[in-house]
């Protein structure tokens, strides 16, 4: 079970957010927010495309691959209902792994307060990929949620680690450190078991 | 920390640096992609955040990217006017929501694919004209009476329009019109009787011309 570290999370993300909004202006929208006319805004589509694989992988390898396909999809219909009030120039993947991050933590909130109880569990729905063929999650498991998202945010989805820092919380030194141990840790373990489950 | 600055020099290439790949892409992800773009589109639709769904359909005049809103399809586009630059004129004159959505255009699809066919001589679809503005929305209007396997002159739709000084407006408005094929500016020929220019070329404009006087 992944339990997510909530405290140095949801004040920083949420400011973090509406900083962003608040200190750029788009320049193709006029002060009433009406877009001007044949300034070229990127469509949505692309926006998909270019991003969709690497928040895939964050996603896998942050939450597992049970949760990761459901964490894509809110993050995605979360970006594309705020993407027209992105503003101009802004860092999209690190948006969107802002966003996926709040995501997974919404989705371990609520997982933890509101443990519903069932008559009768109902079989898991067919996924479009087997849950973890390599083993790859099994392995990632065993890092600590931190080290995971360090590895994910800067070596996965490429952000600096000014950008994780502030998605983490801690210094830059402590996330690249935590990003480091998690890969050594993971190499071990992949070392290790080269010939098993690995 | 140098090997700390060993692991720096290859983010976001999804490799680690000792080669092993732990992390690079695989487990089917083009497929898993494929199914969540789908589920995008779909939980977006309900939502109603999808301002502009598109598809691409074949054709005999070559690939069609059929644009609707939630008000009805918005632009038929021709191949060569670029994939890309059509749908970021999209994004920019409507919305920047923009998703590949199929189901949306299942209907104007299928009425194309009949009217190629020769089956269809009259389109029955919601049209968003949103896109078309003053006098060139006259002009679209005059187009619709022009019946299939007929024709007209830009003079004529002037004249129609009862404007019969502006048949350069009426050759631009044809030339701009959104929804080529299913708004007839193809049914517009020059006074002298050649065929005169179309947004899809004028060999697209010929075989259009071709398939409805055969019909």
């Amino acid at each position: 079970m992944i339990s997510f570290d909530l405290c140095d999370v949801e004040g920083s993300l949420a400011t973090a957010v509406e900083r962003k909004k608040l200190s750029r202006c788009r320049g193709s929208q006029t002060a009433d927010g009406k877009r001007l006319p044949y300034v070229e805004v990127k469509p949505f589509e692309q926006i998909v495309r270019e991003h969709g694989p690497a928040v895939l992988r964050v996603c896998r390898a942050v939450l597992g691959p049970d949760e990761a396909e459901d964490a894509w999809s809110e993050t995605f219909l979360a970006a594309l209902g705020a993407y027209p009030d992105l503003p101009e120039g802004a860092n999209v993947q690190a948006w969107l792994v802002t966003i996926a991050k709040r995501k997974a933590v919404d989705q371990h909130r609520s997982a933890a307060r509101n443990p519903l109880p069932v008559d009768h569990v109902p079989e898991p729905a067919p996924r479009s990929v087997p849950a973890d063929t390599d083993g790859l999650w099994t392995a990632l498991k065993t890092l600590s949620v931190r080290q995971r998202e360090a590895l994910a945010y800067h070596h996965l989805a490429g952000l600096p680690y000014a950008e994780v820092a502030r998605l983490l919380g801690g210094s830059e030194a402590s996330c690249r450190r935590s990003a480091a141990d998690g890969l050594k840790k993971l190499r071990t373990l992949y070392e290790e078991d080269r010939n098993g489950i690995l | 920390m140098a090997s700390f600055d060993s692991i720096e020099t290859d983010a976001g290439t999804g490799t680690d640096a000792s080669g092993t790949g732990l992390l690079a892409p695989g487990h089917g992800e083009a497929a898993a992609l494929a199914a969540l773009h789908t589920r995008l589109a779909a939980e977006a639709e309900q939502a109603g955040l999808l301002d502009v769904a598109y598809t691409l359909v074949d054709s005999p005049v070559g690939r069609l990217i059929l644009a609707a809103t939630a008000a009805g399809l918005v632009r038929v586009a021709f191949e060569g006017e670029g994939v890309d630059a059509v749908l970021e004129d999209l994004s920019t004159r409507i919305s920047p929501r923009i998703l590949e959505a199929p189901g949306r255009l299942a209907r104007p699809a299928a009425q194309l694919r009949e009217y190629f066919d020769g089956t269809r001589h009259s389109f029955d679809l919601d049209l968003d004209l949103r896109l078309i503005s003053g006098y060139r929305r006259t002009v679209v209007q005059t187009l619709q009476t022009i019946g299939y396997g007929h024709t007209s002159t830009y003079a004529g739709i002037a004249a129609l329009t009862g404007n019969p000084g502006a048949v350069r407006a009426v050759g631009t408005a044809c030339g701009r019109n959104p929804l080529p094929v299913v708004i007839p500016c193809h049914r517009v020929l020059r006074s002298d009787g050649t065929t005169g220019g179309y947004r899809g070329g004028p060999a697209a404009k010929k075989i259009l011309l071709d398939l409805e006087a055969a019909a």
